[in-house]
């Protein structure tokens, strides 16, 4: 064992001797793979560290919503709904939500106003989420007017913002008292936007929701796996989006990294006639060139893996914010939380990290069964 | 020490550029002493030095190192042996561009497995002894001919071989360079090694430090 690691410490000590004499060449090599390892590795990050966001704040959604349907859009929960629900054997809770979305023309943004079920906000007060606070400059006790939809102007007072971590689903929030909700958009009494529903056991959601698919057959049930997995189609989507752009410049790498890897110069050739004529064998001078590719691909594996982590984690994405994150008025300003994928590391580094020390290999293998006395009549 | 029976190398063989380099060698060599393969160009003596020394085997005929038939052996068992027993030195030189003197000194130890630290201090020594010590860091290219030669040769002696081959080695060396070498291929001999050389150079035939002489023409031995 210790003749094999002084071995291999000796091919790389005379890799790493042989890789600094062509010093910008292979430097410019090891920037351009950092390079596309970053910008794989940032997107994999962000979506993944996005989706796992999504799931994190879902995580504490209700496990059903049903919502009424008129002509194939949502409408209106009427009265009498709750009872029939509470009729379904498996449910263990359930909730009319008021809650509808409202278009503020001096921003141009939409917001979603809500009346928490909780009722703890006072009638003729409001508590809004951090966008809303960034975006109209509003503090606690100040006042703001919104116009309804009647025509109407109706002025509320901030009684408290929304703690800036939830910020991912509450930049552009509006909490106000039901009754004060029901004015606002003329919503009639014994109405709801939506019904949320807590199963005793998870492994009956479904046939819950088919049971009410059953006895309410105007309405829709959603399950929250099916919201997360359209969150997560959607990450993917611009995932996808991203990797297709980036796909030319890929393909570009590919075809710099096969030609730098897999000519074999003169010179090279030279030398492996060299080495094997002062006693290296096939074997080692492959080796030698295994250790190559592995330091280039596994270096730049490294270095682009890391500074796609601090790229995504310590300095918001800022490269890929716009086009992973969406875009809105309301912006919402979060931290991602560092969350890494083993597979999706894995993955990424045999994509990396394998084709190239495999390019380098090819060309080698021929090189290195060349007959020894040739570096004699050199 | 090294023998040699009815060897034939043919290159190209049954091909219409066929080639005999050798033709029904017979020779052998003792150890300890400097023996130079002499004779025009394109007479064979690379060839017999490259089957000499293992980095060829012969189309038919016998070689014999230290007894052991060593025509057949696959080639691992062939590199084993050539650099367990062999240092070449080369017409050229054949060092390793962009390396330092003591890089390239190193090299045929690292398929070896010797600690790192025992081999530098070897090389060190070496060139030391070659009058390099001063030069160890320096780029291969940045050596003078000589330089470059003694650079060689202490590659050449990095894993104690017993058998040092030199194909030409003062071709390209002048004539106070020559001398030097020469005086260095004595101090060999005196402390047990075997030299074999191939030169058509009248001050290395000529040489007190060359004890046999082995005149080549047309891949024949025409005198020994």
């Amino acid at each position: 064992m210790r003749i094999w690691i002084e071995q291999q410490r000796a091919l790389i000590d005379f890799t790493l001797a042989s890789l600094a004499r062509r010093k910008a060449k292979n430097l410019g090599l090891l920037a351009v793979y950092t390079l596309l390892v970053f910008v794989l590795a940032s997107v994999t990050l962000f979506s993944h560290a996005l989706r796992h966001e999504a799931t994190r704040v879902l995580a504490d959604s209700p496990e059903l919503i049903l919502q009424r349907m008129v002509a194939g859009r949502h409408d209106l929960i009427p009265p009498g709904y709750l009872d029939k629900i509470g009729k379904i054997r498996g449910v263990q809770k359930m909730e009319g939500r008021l809650w509808g979305y409202y278009y503020d023309p001096v921003i141009k943004a939409n917001y979603t106003f809500m009346a928490p079920t909780a009722g703890d906000v006072e009638r003729g007060t409001i508590v809004i989420g951090s966008g809303l606070e960034r975006i109209r400059g509003l503090t606690q006790e100040t006042g703001i007017s919104f116009r309804a939809y009647s025509g109407k102007l109706y002025s509320f007072i901030v009684a408290d913002i929304l703690p800036h971590d939830s910020e991912l689903i509450s930049a552009d929030l509006v909490l106000m008292h039901a009754d004060d909700f029901r004015d606002f958009f003329g919503f009639p009494a014994g109405h709801y936007t939506d019904i949320t529903l807590s199963v005793a056991n998870p492994q009956e959601v479904r046939n819950v929701a088919a049971k009410l698919a059953a006895a309410l057959p105007d309405s829709r049930p959603i399950l929250r796996e099916e919201v997360l997995r359209t969150y997560a189609s959607i990450f993917d989507w611009r995932e996808g989006i991203v990797l297709a752009i980036l796909s030319g410049a890929i393909l570009a790498f590919a075809i710099l990294a096969w030609d730098k890897a897999a000519g074999l110069s003169a010179e090279e050739k030279r030398e492996i006639g060299i080495l094997k004529a002062i006693g290296w064998e096939t074997g080692d001078v492959i080796r030698m060139k295994l250790w190559e590719g592995v330091l280039i691909s596994l270096t730049a594996f490294l270095l682009g893996y890391l500074a796609a982590y601090l790229h995504v984690f310590y300095a918001g994405g800022i490269l890929f914010e716009p086009v992973l994150k969406g875009w809105s008025v309301l912006y919402p300003r979060f931290q991602l939380t560092p969350e890494i994928d083993g597979l999706a590391v894995v993955t990424l580094g045999f994509f990396t990290v394998i084709p190239y020390t495999a390019a380098v290999l090819v060309p080698i293998w021929r090189a290195a069964t060349t007959d020894p006395d040739a570096a004699m009549r050199s | 020490m090294i023998e040699l029976a009815d060897v034939r190398k043919v290159f190209n063989q049954g091909q219409h550029n066929e080639f005999r380099a050798l033709d029904g060698i017979n020779l052998s060599i003792e150890a300890n002493r400097v023996t130079a393969i002499c004779g025009p160009s394109g007479s064979g003596k690379t060839t017999l030095l490259t089957l000499i020394g293992c980095l060829a085997r012969p189309t038919s005929g016998r070689a014999r190192f230290k007894g052991e038939d060593i025509s057949g052996l696959p080639e691992r068992f062939l590199t084993q042996l050539r650099r367990r027993s062999f240092g070449f030195v080369f017409q050229q030189f054949n060092l390793i561009r962009g390396l330092s003197a003591e890089e390239n000194v190193m090299l045929p130890a690292a398929p070896c497995g010797r600690p790192q630290h025992e081999v530098r201090a070897k090389a060190a020594m070496l060139l030391d002894q070659l009058q390099l010590a001063h030069r160890r860091d320096a780029k291969v290219e940045w050596l003078s001919g000589g330089e470059q030669q003694r650079v060689a040769i202490a590659r050449a002696l990095i894993n104690d071989p017993e058998v040092l081959i030199a194909d030409e080695p003062t071709a390209n060396l002048d004539t106070t360079l020559a001398r030097e070498f020469l005086a260095i291929l004595d101090g060999f001999a005196s402390a047990g090694r075997t030299v074999i050389l191939s030169s058509h150079d009248p001050l290395v035939i000529q040489s007190a430090a060359v004890h046999r002489v082995i005149n080549m023409r047309d891949g024949r031995i025409v005198a020994a």
